[in-house]
């Protein structure tokens, strides 16, 4: 068994400097970019909604509350006991068609990336089709997948991945 | 390897000033390799301290020694302290008693324009004659360069194959909660530098066939949206950003054009889109999912994942459009197709048991050989001469990358102390 290890000064030096062998190649420096710059805290004062929600998309009594539909393990079936909170969501949409909404699909840790993705855009898409067929218009509605990168729960047992095989129903202000 | 360390430390030193500039750039976590099975008959090699600058010397031979033992094809037949330029002469029956099949000497000298000149022979020495010779020209800082390509001549002339010592690899790096790096490092995971930092995940990085540019996945904007990087200006352009999710990219050989998935039609499907994103070309229509393309070497065909038949399997389809064929039948989850660079195998993983595992098929006779025996095992990807496999998988809890040969004999462990890293990607051969 071997192990290789360089000091950082090491590598610091080597890429501080550009020359190349036989100096006719390309494999230069990669300039650094951060994305995602700082965000600016809101401060939430009496009674008003940060976000300018109305009351009962927050408050925790209404059922337009809750947000989230829960799967099963590689299915993205909306299962019944879900169907009250999306019909409330739909009537919202309906009623109220200057509010827009972002459905995420998410997946637990399991399995690859990308089909993950996939997955929870069907999750999304899933969701986003029972909206459709309740009332909400097609341009209130953007189902967007964030597969497993994104897990509410970190752990990896079942408990959380059942957390984290979910989609969630977003209003603006909420994303 | 404390030959190394002390090596590199004294130039460190020496160059301490001009590196503080470049902070910012290089990666503070080093990735280290740590081989964990070999192939079974290694050709043993004697690398002699090469003349010149000792410490440069030291620098070039020690990387020329550890890129050969860890291809898992050669063995490093001890030479002690013993000096040899290429110009020294060879004692060949006393190597021979050594055990060694080749030597390679060299020097390190000032070349006709102020750099320096590395400069190496290698000897068979059963036949007794000269196999290779060259000089790189190189600066001091450049000098792990100059080792890596000569170790690719080396290896090029023992085992018939091209070295991937001087090709790079991209990575993933969680460092925290919000905190995902896109690293750029050399082959042997030194060298590392930041290509792009971001507080929301980055995946799927792919590189151009000219390695000058890397596509891949961020959700910077709270969604996947499918980028194209150029590294050495770091100007990135937005390939794909439809409504919906946008994701998986892959360059085509010819570098023209890429795969990309966009749900923007309904579920997941597969576009061909030219490289600034324009042109978008719906591949796939089958309403199910179809994800991970990825082109096979000749250009003519993608293969990708599915779940049309009830379960994810692997599926091809002409460029051109027209029938689909599926691929892999084994088992009830197969996903993340890569095809070698001669375009004779497919990795891919599999679940086993409940694991995911690395597993190969050969294309022609469809005979599947599972080369892991670890649980969560992604993103497979070959190094440019088809010799070896690098995964992501996970030892602790924590990620890291592992590097096995397409025949499963050697196995290398790529690690960072500093976070989880994964998403490997291997460059392709410079040019």
């Amino acid at each position: 068994m071997k192990q290789f290890v360089i000091p950082a000064a090491a590598a610091l030096l080597i890429a501080a400097c550009s020359s190349t062998p036989s100096g006719s190649d390309q494999a230069g420096g990669a300039p650094v970019e951060t994305r995602g710059g700082p965000g600016v805290a809101t401060v939430t004062g009496g009674g008003v909604d940060s976000r300018g929600l109305p009351a009962a998309l927050t408050d925790p009594k209404s059922i337009l509350s809750k947000r989230s539909v829960y799967f099963d393990y590689d299915s993205y079936e909306v299962k019944a006991e879900y169907k009250d909170l999306v019909t409330a969501h739909a009537k919202f949409l309906t009623d109220n068609r200057q509010f827009k909404m972002l459905i995420q699909g998410n997946t637990d840790e399991r399995g690859s990336r990308e089909y993950n993705l996939a997955l929870g855009q069907k999750r999304a898409d899933a969701i986003k089709k029972m909206l459709a067929l309740l009332g909400a218009r097609e341009d209130q509605l953007e189902s967007v997948s964030l597969g497993e990168e994104k897990p509410k729960n970190e752990g990896h047992n079942e408990a959380a991945w059942a957390e984290n095989r979910r989609g969630d129903m977003l209003y603006s202000g909420e994303f | 390897m404390s030959g190394i360390e002390s090596a590199t430390r004294r130039l460190g030193r020496l160059f301490a000033a001009a590196s503080l500039a470049l902070l910012q750039a290089t990666a503070h976590a080093e990735l280290t390799i740590e081989i964990t099975g070999a192939g079974a008959n290694r050709i043993p090699v004697a690398i002699a301290d090469f003349g010149g600058d000792a410490a440069s010397s030291r620098v070039v031979t020690s990387v020329i020694r550890g890129d050969l033992e860890r291809s898992g094809l050669i063995r490093i037949v001890d030479t002690g302290s013993l000096v040899m330029t290429e110009a020294s002469p060879v004692a060949y029956p006393e190597w021979r008693g050594r055990g060694a099949d080749a030597l390679v000497a060299g020097s390190i000298g000032a070349s006709d324009d102020g750099r320096q000149e590395a400069r190496f022979r290698l000897y068979d020495v059963n036949k007794q004659n000269v196999l290779a010779g060259s000089a790189f020209v190189t600066s001091k800082a450049m000098l792990r360069a100059a080792g890596h390509r000569i170790a690719d001549v080396i290896y090029e002339k023992l085992t018939g194959e091209p070295g991937i010592f001087s090709t790079r690899v991209a990575y993933v790096v969680r460092s925290g909660p919000a905190r995902y790096e896109l690293h750029i490092s050399d082959a042997d995971g030194q060298n590392a530098q930041i290509a792009l930092i971001s507080k929301e995940p980055i995946i799927s990085p792919s590189w151009s066939p000219d390695g000058s540019r890397l596509a891949y996945v961020s959700f910077e904007n709270k969604k996947p949206v499918v980028y194209v990087h150029s590294l050495a200006s770091g100007k990135r352009a937005v390939v794909a950003n439809f409504k919906g999710s946008n994701s998986a990219p892959a360059w085509a050989p010819d570098g023209r054009k890429l795969a990309v998935v966009l749900s923007k039609e309904g579920g997941s499907q597969i576009f061909l889109v030219n490289a600034d994103g324009s042109g978008a070309q719906r591949l796939t229509s089958d309403g199910a999912i179809n994800t991970e393309p990825s082109f096979s070497p000749d250009g003519q065909y993608v293969y990708f994942t599915s779940d049309r038949g009830g379960s994810p399997q692997i599926y091809r389809i002409a460029v051109g459009g027209g029938e689909v064929q599926r691929v892999s039948f084994e088992g009830s989850y197969n996903v993340t197709p890569r095809i070698s660079p001669d375009g004779n195998t497919m990795a891919f993983i599999s679940r086993r048991d409940g694991s995911f595992r690395l597993a190969v098929m050969d294309l022609a006779s469809r005979q599947v050989q599972i080369l892991s025996d670890s649980h969560k095992d992604e993103s497979p990807t070959f190094s440019p001469n088809g010799r070896m496999i690098l995964i992501a998988t996970e030892m602790g809890g924590r990620g890291v990358l592992s590097a096995v040969s397409t025949d499963g004999r050697i196995k290398q462990r790529l690690s960072i102390t500093a976070g989880d890293v994964r998403e490997p990607a291997w460059g392709p051969f410079g040019r």
